[in-house]
């Protein structure tokens, strides 16, 4: 039995009337990879900077690394590690001038200090800019520049607040590479996102919706226990037949992937391929079959309740 | 330990800012050429020892003596004659199109009245009444400007000894006059250290007021909230750097005040630093609470200038504190640039030791240390 790093109980923040986390829990396990996963808005750097004893909650109870937050949060800080949304480094400073501000505010040792430094640029492929301005980098070299100042410390828990929203998919996957190396160490890892794939990449997933936590569990997990049936329909005229499907009761959603439908069907129906070919509006040269849910599946049913 | 690692933290900060400060060559520019802009520019434009006015002259007598009149006036530089008009209506046209700004009237009977003038000594005839006695002529003048027109009210009362070549009927002072630390009345004098008060409150709390504003607006406080700095620290941290910067500045105006307009450097090295360092301070932490109010750095140029016109017309600099309204003096007392300015002119001037303005001194650093924890603790509070 690993131990909870993270643990949260019944946590609330209210900004005026609008309540941005409501009654979460939480429990996140050493070495865990842990996503958020969520649309704009729903809460999710709200969650983490209460986490990080950035923010006071409104109520609740929250541990981290068995400290109590907000009460201990300066404690905390040096054994944390947080990636900001946006880059939040100097742009007028260069690589290495970034890294020795960082390294600067953390009590190394001055040999200790200079060692993490080359080490942090060896790993993260920094070793050839080590004077250029960050301002002029790409945005994925800014991103790994952004993730060695977050880890200059060894933190024990890392933050990364939506990490790859700048960065194409070849760095997406190389960043993700880096993430598992950290774990494997024994880091801690909490991080945002609204992407699928790198949502199905954790160990373990939240999905929040308006600061209420709809789902959680690993990837596999939520998929297997969804509420839903999930049907593809091949056919022609498909944007029709979309409309129709939204009249039926059973069906949750209908969305349109290429020359295909996929349709969401809710769970207390038995056989969901007999129940669409049944329909009045179904012709026969249409092939209808059941298929595996995704996490955008699970993604769907859960959330869109309490939208707008 | 703990008090180890806070000064390793700001050291963080300062250089940091120190590194920023350096690639921002307009702001590097600045710190020099503001002092030396100003200096120059104001060193010879504000002058209060008022030349050379632009005068006319209505000539009714068209004498040999009307003539020695006009050169008599001329020759006590205060005024000038620039031009010669016919009638009284043409001169009073001439003022008010601001192309003279007095004019001088000489009437036909000059002579005669030369002749009755009791400075001159012929005296009056016999059996007259001294409420007879005239003015030989007459000064029509512009008062708009009080400044000129005390200058040239003060010709009222010219020795007339040039005009007739024999020594006046001098009048004996009442009162004899010493005058210290300025007996040349330069205004140079007064207005360099002063200079030294206005330039530094503005680039001092210029440069702060952008400080917190200028992280934030890139988006560097994200990151800045996430570290092990307490407040405090980053204040002290972005204070700091511009001390060393106030310094410069002070010693280009003095340097420069002292290369083109001679002022006289009388006060102690110490004393000057210590003042100095205590009104920087003041200063630059009156920027950073401005910073932490400000949302952008637009607004927080404004509210730089906000302080900076009171600084410079309240605090002494351009009135005399003295003759200001009791509420105007409430107010600049509010000001550190009042404090420093007394303080500076002091040091230099007259070379006043700091224990006897150390009133002044006290509250500059009273100041500071109540700007800074206002300072640290709004910062504190937007994060929540």
């Amino acid at each position: 039995m690993t131990e909870s790093v993270i643990h949260a109980k019944g946590l609330v923040k209210q900004f005026g009337d609008l309540k941005a986390i409501d009654n979460l829990d939480l429990d996140v396990e050493q070495g865990q990879i842990y996503g958020f996963l969520g649309p704009n808005g729903c809460g999710k750097t709200t969650a983490i900077r209460m986490l990080t004893g950035l923010l006071k909650p409104t109520s609740g109870d929250i541990n981290v690394l068995g400290l109590s937050l907000p009460k201990d949060a300066e404690k905390l800080r040096t054994q944390l590690g947080y990636m900001t949304q946006k880059f939040s480094l100097y742009s007028d400073l260069t690589v290495l001038e970034n890294l020795k501000f960082m390294a600067a505010l953390y009590p190394f040792k001055k040999q200790q200090k200079q060692q993490r430094i080359d080490e942090l640029l060896h790993t993260y492929g920094l070793d050839q800019r080590v004077d250029q301005m960050a301002g002029s980098m790409s945005g994925g070299q800014r991103q790994r520049l952004a993730l060695a100042a977050a880890v200059i410390n060894k933190p024990k828990i890392l933050f990364l607040d939506e990490p790859t929203s700048a960065v194409d998919p070849q760095n997406r996957r190389d960043f993700w590479e880096t993430l598992f190396d950290l774990s494997n160490a024994g880091t801690t890892i909490l991080v945002t996102t609204h992407y699928m794939d790198e949502a199905e990449r954790c160990h373990r997933l939240a999905i929040l919706e308006s600061g209420i936590k709809r789902a959680d569990g690993s990837p596999k997990q939520l998929m297997t226990d969804m509420h839903a049936h999930v049907v593809e329909i091949a056919g022609a005229q498909t944007r029709e037949l979309k409309k129709q499907l939204a009249t039926i009761d059973h069906v949750i959603s209908a969305t349109q992937l290429g020359a295909q439908l996929r349709v969401l069907v809710k769970k207390d129906v038995q056989d969901p391929v007999e129940f669409i070919k049944q329909q009045s509006f179904c012709q026969d040269t249409w092939q209808v079959n059941s298929v595996r849910p995704s996490l955008e599946d699970v993604f769907v049913t859960c959330t869109g309740q309490g939208r707008q | 330990m703990s008090i180890v690692t806070s000064l390793s933290r700001i050291k963080a900060i300062v250089s940091k800012e120190l590194l920023q400060l350096r690639r921002d060559r307009m702001t590097f520019a600045m710190v020099v050429m503001i002092p030396l802009i100003q200096l120059i520019l104001f060193g010879y434009a504000i002058n209060t020892n008022v030349k050379d006015i632009p005068v006319a002259v209505v000539d009714h007598s068209q004498t040999a003596l009307s003539r020695i009149l006009v050169q008599t006036v001329s020759a006590t530089n205060v005024v000038k004659v620039t031009d010669y008009y016919d009638s009284i209506e043409q001169a009073q046209t001439a003022i008010a199109s601001a192309k003279v700004r007095a004019v001088l009237f000489i009437p036909h009977d000059v002579a005669n009245r030369l002749a009755q003038h009791p400075t001159v000594g012929f005296g009056l005839p016999d059996g007259s009444n001294e409420s007879l006695v005239r003015p030989i002529a007459h000064w029509l003048v512009d008062g708009s400007d009080t400044m000129v027109a005390s200058s040239i009210k003060s010709l009222r009362n010219m020795p007339l000894a040039e005009l007739l070549d024999k020594p006046a009927n001098r009048t004996y002072p009442t009162f004899e006059t010493t005058l210290f630390y300025n007996p040349e009345q330069r205004s140079a004098v007064n207005i360099v250290p002063g200079l030294a008060a206005v330039i530094l409150t503005m680039t001092m709390i210029m440069f702060t007021s952008a400080a917190i504003v200028k992280e934030q607006e890139r988006g560097n406080m994200e990151l800045l909230i996430t570290l092990p700095l307490s407040s405090l620290e980053l204040m002290i941290g972005k204070v700091v750097p511009y001390i060393f910067i106030g310094f410069i500045q002070l010693f280009i105006i003095l340097g420069m005040g002292k290369l083109l307009f001679h002022i006289p450097f009388g006060g102690g090295l110490v004393a000057l630093v210590v003042a100095t360092f205590a009104f920087i301070c003041a200063s630059l932490v009156l920027g950073l609470v401005l910073s932490t109010i400000a949302k952008n750095q637009l607004q927080a140029m404004q509210m730089t200038i906000f302080i900076l016109l009171p600084s410079i017309l309240l605090s002494g600099f351009v009135f005399p504190y003295e003759g200001m309204p009791k509420a105007a003096q409430w107010l600049a007392e509010c000001l550190p640039a009042t404090h420093y300015l007394r303080l500076i002119r002091g040091i230099v001037l007259k070379d006043v030791n700091l224990i006897s303005m150390s009133s002044d001194l006290l509250w500059l650093l009273a100041f500071t240390i109540l700007g800074l924890a206002v300072a640290a603790f709004r910062f504190k509070k937007t994060l929540d």
